[in-house]
């Protein structure tokens, strides 16, 4: 189903990350049927869909923190299902979870200690993050419950980036955040990307999704109904894909997963 | 002048319960787990320092220096096995499992020390007197309790704000799944806190002495009603302050 669009990446060379035909239950309910992507070097991938659609639990799936039913995560080309979330993330798959997760009673700069402890080498360090958000540093000695939501989000963009991740794992970075906010934290990214990391996003505000991505895929029900460039997608072919209309999704049956 | 004197023993003997207390208040704070054989592990430390006292002849003073790192390691064996495994099911399952132990340490004891009291002397005479102030009598030995209390819950409180271990140990108590996105492995993490197992909370001093006074002032009234003056004290913080003594920091 997703042929084409492979095809025209596949001189990017091999994928930093795969995921194939992974399944996912919550108990008996089937969080996600059969889904399959491949994150190739310097991108931004976007995954978009309705609330349920699966979007969380395929990134916590890759983060290591839901144990898949069948299918794989392959973190440049090594088979990574089995590891542990820390060990994945000593590997480079870091993540910023939905609704920040910052450690509440550890001040601002203790959470970037705790995000550093076990990173890898790389461009990235608390000063890097101090460089990049001057407030940050002012303000370092504070607890993160005083900060307001938005600079919460930074805070957990820093925990993530101390850790020099290769692929950095966004989920819903916009929740509960003003539109004004989202636009300045999203407007970071080309900055982070320039220090050669890769992202993966998880995104209910489609608008957003299109202006950053270089590469969407769009889920319902657990199952991907769109995937391409967003140049090549169309508003209409978006809301079919995202709302489930019959008739729409040109990217083929939303059936079992199909080999790519 | 009674009264005082009431006060200050009940001060000192609070500084033990402090030391007591820390330990499990570091193990629910961090790993939700109310360790029902807290009380079994001291004597079995306790035992511990007779034995190796009676098989190596060293100084008793010297037997901690063998006993404090042998519960550490005992502490960190025991969480990553049967309290992570029953972590792992549900934090109710840990409340069996320590009682379960709770009982194999005070059987085992019984069948292999008997039930007779044991001491061991320090060979410090100075250690059984005591030293008047004015009309009151302080012993040396609640003096020594109340120090070394006071020692290491204050070391404590500098290595869980200050440490990197510290530091992850207060991450994984706040949130351990985002601690392992971080890359932190909360079962070597839970794995330390147990090995402590001498934890701290600022309130756990306070709330040690707030007993022992408690119990001496019960006890002044009538000698009886030393355990139900404990009592009290424990009903009227659940009833006034069941956040606690001294409250944690803000929560997210």
């Amino acid at each position: 189903m997703t042929a084409s669009a492979d095809g025209e990446r596949a001189e990017s060379g091999t994928p930093l990350l795969e995921v194939r035909d992974l399944v996912v239950h919550h108990g008996q309910l089937r969080a996600l049927g059969a889904v399959s992507l491949r994150v190739f070097p310097g991108e931004v991938y976007a995954i978009i869909g309705a609330n349920g659609a699966g979007k969380s639990t395929l990134l916590r799936t890759i983060a290591g923190l839901h144990h898949p039913t069948s299918g794989s995560v392959l973190f440049d080309g090594t088979d990574v299902t089995g590891l542990r979330p820390e060990r994945r993330a000593a590997r480079g798959i870091v993540m910023v979870p939905e609704g920040r997760r910052l450690f509440g009673s550890l001040s601002v700069e203790e959470n970037l200690k705790v995000g550093a402890t076990y990173a890898r080498q790389g461009p990235w360090t608390i000063e890097q993050v101090y460089e990049m958000f001057g407030w940050m540093r002012e303000r370092r000695k504070q607890l993160t419950a005083q900060l307001s939501g938005g600079e919460q989000q930074t805070v957990a963009l820093g925990r993530a980036l101390v850790a020099n991740p290769r692929v950095l794992l966004l989920d819903e970075l916009s929740l509960g955040l003003a539109p004004v906010v989202v636009q300045r934290i999203y407007g970071m990214l080309p900055q982070i990307l320039a220090t050669g990391l890769t992202v993966l996003l998880v995104e209910q505000d489609v608008s957003q999704a299109l202006r950053v991505a270089s590469h969407i895929q769009c889920l319902l029900e657990g199952k991907t109904t769109l995937e391409g460039k967003p140049a090549d997608v169309s508003a209409d072919q978006v809301e079919a894909a995202y709302f489930g209309l019959a008739g729409a999704a040109p990217a083929g049956p939303p059936g079992e997963g199909s080999e790519p | 002048m009674a009264w005082v004197n009431a006060i200050i023993q009940g001060v000192l003997i609070g500084g033990l319960y402090a030391l007591f207390a820390c330990g499990l208040s570091l193990m629910f704070g961090v790993m939700k787990v109310v360790n029902l054989a807290h009380g079994d592990l001291a004597v079995l430390a306790g035992y511990f320092a007779i034995g190796i006292v009676a098989v190596t002849h060293v100084p008793v003073l010297w037997s901690f220096v063998i006993v404090v790192p042998l519960m550490a390691v005992l502490g960190y064996i025991m969480q990553r096995t049967i309290l992570q495994g029953a972590l792992d099911r549900s934090v109710l399952t840990t409340l069996m499992v320590t009682f379960g132990l709770s009982v194999v340490i005070e059987n085992g004891l019984l069948q292999f020390e008997t039930a007779n009291t044991r001491g061991i002397g320090v060979g410090l005479p100075l250690l059984t007197e005591s030293f008047s102030v004015g009309s009151i009598q302080i012993a040396y030995l609640l003096v020594v309790f109340f120090a070394t209390a006071v020692i290491v819950l204050l070391g404590l409180q500098y290595f869980l704000s200050r440490s990197k271990y510290g530091r992850l140990i207060r991450a994984v108590a706040d949130d351990k799944e985002a601690a392992q996105l971080a890359g932190a492995d909360y079962r070597h993490v839970f794995g330390i806190a147990a090995a402590i197992a001498f934890g701290t909370v600022g309130g756990t001093l306070l709330g040690g002495v707030v007993l022992g006074v408690a119990q001496q002032i019960g006890a002044q009234i009538s000698l009886s009603d030393e355990v139900l003056a404990g009592f009290i004290v424990f009903l009227a913080v659940l009833v006034l302050r069941p956040q606690g003594l001294i409250s944690r920091g803000a929560q997210s």
